[in-house]
């Protein structure tokens, strides 16, 4: 089993509000990121792909489609987007970087049926990143004894 | 809509600190060769860099693993300002062993776990990595849950 990670960037404004918390709860809650105006990142997103080196291509995918599949459902959609208003799943979900990493596995999930996805890590900054191991690999991605 | 979506997230902090390596069951020239230049009685210093990774399900109501303030207040109070600045020989744990960063990296990770519970969302997720880079080529990494260290021994 071998891992290949793609890297990507993609530029989009978001703000978070829950509407099931009070004003003063959101603003305590997000702080400045509760400004409904938004405010804006640059994502730095890894693709993690495994599988098994292809014997005539030396390979574990071909790169050049998953990077155009990488392009179509996601970078497409989300680049240079206001998260909030422009992108229609986070109309009723908060488009925080969990939930983007969330979002970002399934539009690939289904698209990828050439190779398999082990994880989504998604930086909103450099101090901060979410790493997603899929629906059934909550465990997957963790070395933590017993649990 | 309800997520029961579990992911990881890691939040990266840094801080300056000195130390000197020397263990003083050894001889003079046994510390010196085992510990090289880190050795020097003077001591020497530099900017560590921290991550903790915490891992639970999305909070459907705040679209959030846990409260990323509470966290860095947290992190700021038991951490950042016990080593930022400071020469880490002068602290009681690193009395009878040395200030090594596996050391660092052990008593970051038992300190964060001893007060976990105090935090508002220690219930629902849980501490999975503590790591501590010394130097862009050098890091460590201690895994495991709070739960599971809260009754370890306190290394004196």
């Amino acid at each position: 089993m071998i891992y290949l990670t793609r890297r990507a960037e993609f530029s989009a404004s978001h703000y978070y509000h829950s509407p099931a918390l009070s004003s003063e709860e959101n603003r305590r809650l997000y702080g400045k990121c509760n400004n409904p105006h938004g405010h804006g990142h640059n994502y730095v997103l890894e693709v993690t792909v495994r599988g098994q080196v292809d014997v005539r291509s030396g390979m574990v995918v071909d790169l050049k489609q998953l990077k155009e599949v990488l392009h179509l459902e996601v970078l497409d959609v989300l680049d240079h987007r206001f998260l909030n208003e422009e992108v229609p799943v986070f109309r009723h979900l908060i488009p925080t970087t969990e939930n983007l990493a969330v979002e970002i596995w399934r539009m690939l999930e289904s698209k990828l049926a050439f190779c398999t996805l082990d994880r989504i890590r998604l930086y909103e900054t450099p101090d901060l990143y979410v790493d997603y191991f899929g629906p059934d690999g909550a465990r997957r991605g963790s070395k933590a004894i017993g649990g | 809509m309800i997520r029961e979506d579990v992911v990881h997230l890691t939040r990266r902090y840094w801080f300056s600190a000195s130390h000197r390596l020397h263990n003083p069951v050894l001889s003079e020239a046994e510390n010196y060769t085992l510990y090289g230049k880190c050795n020097n009685p003077g001591g020497h210093g530099h900017n560590y860099y921290l991550e903790l990774t915490v891992a639970g399900p999305i909070d459907p109501r705040t679209g959030m693993v846990l409260d990323l303030g509470e966290l860095d207040a947290f992190v700021q109070a038991r951490i950042l300002e016990r080593f930022d600045q400071t020469n880490l020989n002068d602290q009681a744990n690193f009395e009878s062993v040395a200030p090594t960063t596996e050391n660092l990296c052990m008593e970051i990770h038992r300190s964060v776990c001893e007060d976990w519970a105090a935090l508002g969302w220690a219930k629902s997720a849980h501490l999975e990595r503590v790591r501590l880079e010394e130097t862009s080529s050098n890091f460590f990494e201690v895994y495991g849950h709070a739960a599971q260290f809260a009754e370890r021994p306190v290394r004196s």
